[in-house]
């Protein structure tokens, strides 16, 4: 969270007001009462229940480009973006589940009328990653786990270009793997990303509290509180 | 073939979102025997959409818990008649309902009345600009029935809905803070404003500067306890962030649920059974009334005939137009020859927006409601030269924050790239520093924005998929190119850091990705001439008489606001015109 320009910072804000030593107090004291969270596997011990080994391996690194770590904020490994994405393909997203899929199907029509590929977003990643590899191999030398972070992101705005030679029923690959990374930054943390509310904690977004009463029409009042999560977490 | 028949009702209602609910309230009281079929599920505040699981982006905003879902059932889509149609395969452009509610459970709850002109656009038209305006394959029609007729049924909704707002004319009369330009109505709104949010603020200030009229936009989104005229109770909004696309876990949105169905179920002569999609209206032989519907229980796996003596289609704009293609009442439109009735004048909403970005300002933007925000007239239907600025049409302008949901609410200046450290430094940067201008405006029907039967695509039970056809058209984008000028003019106007600006140009496509809005309209729509008519000034099918079709299908081409208002006003004149007119002597009544 950065502090706005001559305001008291979020620490400060919090001891200086009198609701804020109260809600602050209250904090600790839930805090003290619960019981010590076990700290989630390593993402290399994480048991997956969609990814194989080689998919593992370049979801990793690519979540690790398409938001990496360093500088502000946590990254989307800091934030176990993987683990979200691993779970969502087992399930109903990942299946198609929700979705209209019987054909006639023709994955190369005009975008503006949508998804038109026969497969699930859980076959388009297993499909598409394997022809990105091979595209990586034949271009830069190797598989896009083991490029150096530029090159990664050469290749990876090649795919979003749509200039690896994907066929079309797996044309919306580069979206599905972007946007579900952003899901797993932003999503509650019981969905397996969002490790510890870090991405609410860095931009200021109070998670499921959802009572603000006395706050529209505040002007330029930074909201003091940080996020919950919907098990009751705080961060 | 039904194998089952289950015992005659007086009524019975096809789908229980809003005008479902009102239908059934209102025939109970009169004594009828009443039946609603609702596909989907049955869903209540608690537990449905209770604290704090229903604060849940991912699975309500993106995955679109509550909402139809295509596999079992969907349209296909096509820009134009020679293209082929392809599935909407998932959601994106519009999201309609599933389940007991309706899209009543998740909508946003801005709730508005069309404007006098718009009622009669056609002889307004013509009356004041010349018929040679309207550009060719346009089909502007009237609606049948004046602003003046609807008055009391939409003071009816808004009473039973509970909308916050300020009056801008009453019986004539211009009343200070409220919109100048809307029709006149009988009284004040049943509640004052919702609060403002800061943005909101400033985007009214810089419009009352340049000489505007701001007021605050009318909301279905509660500002203090209210107790509406079934006896329901709502309490006042928490401006809790987590409103379109849920259900509202506070009793505050307006839903059909909060300020009906729990009032409905206590009824004797009323019941409702869910999982039960209607397949097919049934037609006497005479194919002059109809009998009842078949349905689907998914609960037995049976389809069951359910006869009765009134059918009510509150299925939502799209749902009763297949039902009616499937049930074959009323002679099927055809694009190539402007015949037929029952998919003339599919059309939809033009909307598009300016962000601004302030370094230095902060709007929290998860304190928000579906509905608040602050809105400008001044450029709607009524007070456009339509001859001199070349188009047909017009535009609310409004200002207000619904959430500050970072998935799908993260809004980033112009230049930030898509991912990449570049993507991580602007949401930690400009979170929460941006506010937003949108143009809400209308969408005419023509010739070929229609809806009928696809060849191709079948649904679940085998019958043909509904296709869409459907395009931006010229006229239309002129007027959100219009709208584009009003609004940077605002916008500069406020000094922002950056600003971008997102509306239709020339060739747009229609892209059934991105959500643009659930109001689909048209389609089956009213009137006094059964050529161009699907249904009469009363929503009575010309067809069969005993068939009474509710909801935005009725609409002949799309108002400049969001439709629900109107919706729920068309239901209450349809029931009087019931009650008073068709019960006693059941009859075609035009
Ligand atoms: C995200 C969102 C935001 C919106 N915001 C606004 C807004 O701010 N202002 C506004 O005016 N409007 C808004 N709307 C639109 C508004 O929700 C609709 O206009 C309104 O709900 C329509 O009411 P209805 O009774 O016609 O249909 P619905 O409320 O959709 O109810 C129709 C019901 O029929 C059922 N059904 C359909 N087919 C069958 C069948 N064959 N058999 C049995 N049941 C069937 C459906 O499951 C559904 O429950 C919004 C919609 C969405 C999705
Ligand atoms: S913003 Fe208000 S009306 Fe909307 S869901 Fe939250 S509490 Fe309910």
């Amino acid at each position: 969270m950065r502090d706005m320009p001559g305001r008291p910072s979020r620490r400060g804000f919090l001891k200086g007001s009198a609701a804020g030593v109260a809600i602050a107090s209250l904090a600790g004291a839930v805090k003290a009462q619960a019981p010590e969270k076990e700290a989630p596997p390593p993402l290399d011990q994480y048991e997956r229940v969609y990814f194989n080994e080689a998919e593992w391996a370049f979801v990793m690194a690519a979540c690790d480009r398409l938001i990496p770590s360093g500088g502000n904020g946590p990254g989307a490994i800091d934030c176990r973006v993987p683990v979200f994405i691993d779970r969502q393909l087992s399930g109903n997203f990942g299946k198609a589940a929700d979705w209209y899929m019987q054909g006639p199907f023709d994955p190369a029509a005009n975008p503006t009328l949508g998804f038109q590929s026969p497969l699930t977003p859980a076959e388009i990643y297993r499909q598409a990653i394997p022809v990105f590899q091979d595209w990586c191999n034949q271009t830069h030398g190797d598989n896009f786990e083991n490029l150096e972070a530029a090159t990664q992101d050469a290749a990876l705005t090649s795919l979003q270009k749509g200039e690896v030679g994907l066929a079309p029923e797996l044309r919306d690959f580069f979206q599905f793997l972007l946007a579900n990374t952003k899901e797993g930054y932003f999503a509650d943390p019981s969905y397996g990303g969002n490790h510890d509310m870090q991405a609410w904690v860095y931009i200021g977004f109070p998670g499921a509290r959802g009572a603000f009463t006395s706050w529209p029409g505040r002007e330029n009042a930074q909201y003091p509180l940080g996020p919950v999560a919907i098990n009751g977490d705080r961060a | 073939m039904a194998t089952r028949t289950d015992p005659k009702k007086d009524v019975v209602i096809i789908g229980l979102g809003w005008t479902g609910a009102i239908m059934g309230m209102e025939l109970a009281n009169e004594g009828l025997e009443i039946l609603a079929l609702e596909r989907g599920d049955d869903r209540s505040t608690v537990p449905d959409f209770q604290y704090p699981n229903i604060f849940d982006e991912l699975k309500y905003a993106v995955r679109y818990d509550l909402m139809q879902k295509p596999v079992n059932s969907t349209l296909t889509v096509r820009h134009n008649t020679a293209e082929t149609a392809l599935p909407y395969r998932h959601l994106g452009s519009f999201l309609p309902g599933d389940g007991v509610g309706g899209a009543g459970v998740h909508w946003n709850g801005q709730n508005w009345r069309p404007q006098a002109v718009e009622y009669r656009l056609r002889s307004y038209v013509e009356e004041t600009f010349g018929a040679d305006i309207i550009p060719e394959g346009m089909q502007l029609q009237d609606w049948g029935v004046t602003a003046e007729e609807l008055e009391p049924h939409m003071t009816k909704f808004e009473s039973v809905a509970g909308i916050a707002g300020k009056a801008g004319n009453i019986n004539g009369e211009i009343q200070e803070g409220g919109n100048p330009f809307e029709a006149p109505r009988s009284a004040e709104y049943p509640m004052p404003p919702l609060k403002n949010t800061w943005d909101s603020e400033l985007f009214a200030d810089a419009a009352r500067n340049m000489g505007y009229h701001p007021f605050p936009r009318p909301a279905a989104n509660a500002s203090i306890q209210y107790v509406n005229d079934y006896g329901m109770q709502l309490g006042p909004c928490n401006y809790c962030g987590y409103c379109e696309r849920f259900g509202c876990n506070n009793y505050s949105k307006s839903s059909p649920q909060v300020c009906i169905i729990d009032a409905l179920k206590r009824k004797p002569n009323f019941s409702y059974r869910t999982r039960s999609e209607v397949l097919k209206i049934e037609k006497a032989a005479d194919g002059k009334t109809a009998t009842g519907v078949t349905y689907f229980d998914e609960k037995t796996g049976e389809e069951v005939f359910q006869p009765a003596d009134l059918v009510l289609v509150c299925a939502y704009s799209l749902h009763n137009v297949h039902l009616l293609l499937l049930s074959e009442i009323g002679e099927p439109y055809n694009p190539d020859t402007g015949e037929g009735v029952v998919g003339r004048n599919y059309s939809y909403q033009m909307t598009g927006g300016t962000s601004m970005w302030f370094r230095d300002k902060v709007f929290n933007p998860f304190v928000g409601t579906g509905a608040g925000g602050m809105s400008i007239d001044d450029f709607s239907m009524s007070q456009i030269d339509f001859g001199k600025e070349g188009f047909i049409g017009g535009s609310y302008i409004t200002c207000g924050h619904t959430g500050g949901r970072p998935i799908q609410q993260m809004s980033l200046p112009p230049g930030t790239p898509a991912w990449g450290a570049g993507w991580k430094e602007a949401v930690g940067e400009w979170y929460g520093h941006s506010l937003s201008i949108g143009s809400h405006g209308s969408n005419m029907a023509y010739r070929d924005t229609c809806l009928d039967l696809d060849p191709t695509y079948k649904d679940r039970h085998g019958r043909p998929l509904m296709r869409m056809t459907f395009d931006w058209k010229d006229n239309d984008i002129r007027m959100t190119q219009f709208m584009k000028a009003r609004i940077e003019e605002i916008a500069k106007s406020m000094n922002p850091d950056a600003m971008a600006s997102g509306y239709k140009g020339d060739g747009a496509q229609y892209d059934v990705r991105p959500y643009q809005s659930t109001h689909n309209v048209g389609g089956a729509i009213m009137g006094t001439d059964p050529k161009t008519s699907a249904i009469n000034r009363y929503l009575q099918s010309w067809d069969c008489h005993n068939v009474w079709v509710m909801g935005a299908s009725a609409f002949p081409q799309n108002i400049q606001y969001n439709p629900t208002g109107a919706v729920g006003g068309l239901a209450y004149w349809a029931l009087e015109a019931l009650r008073k007119d068709y019960l006693p002597n059941p009859r075609p009544l035009m």
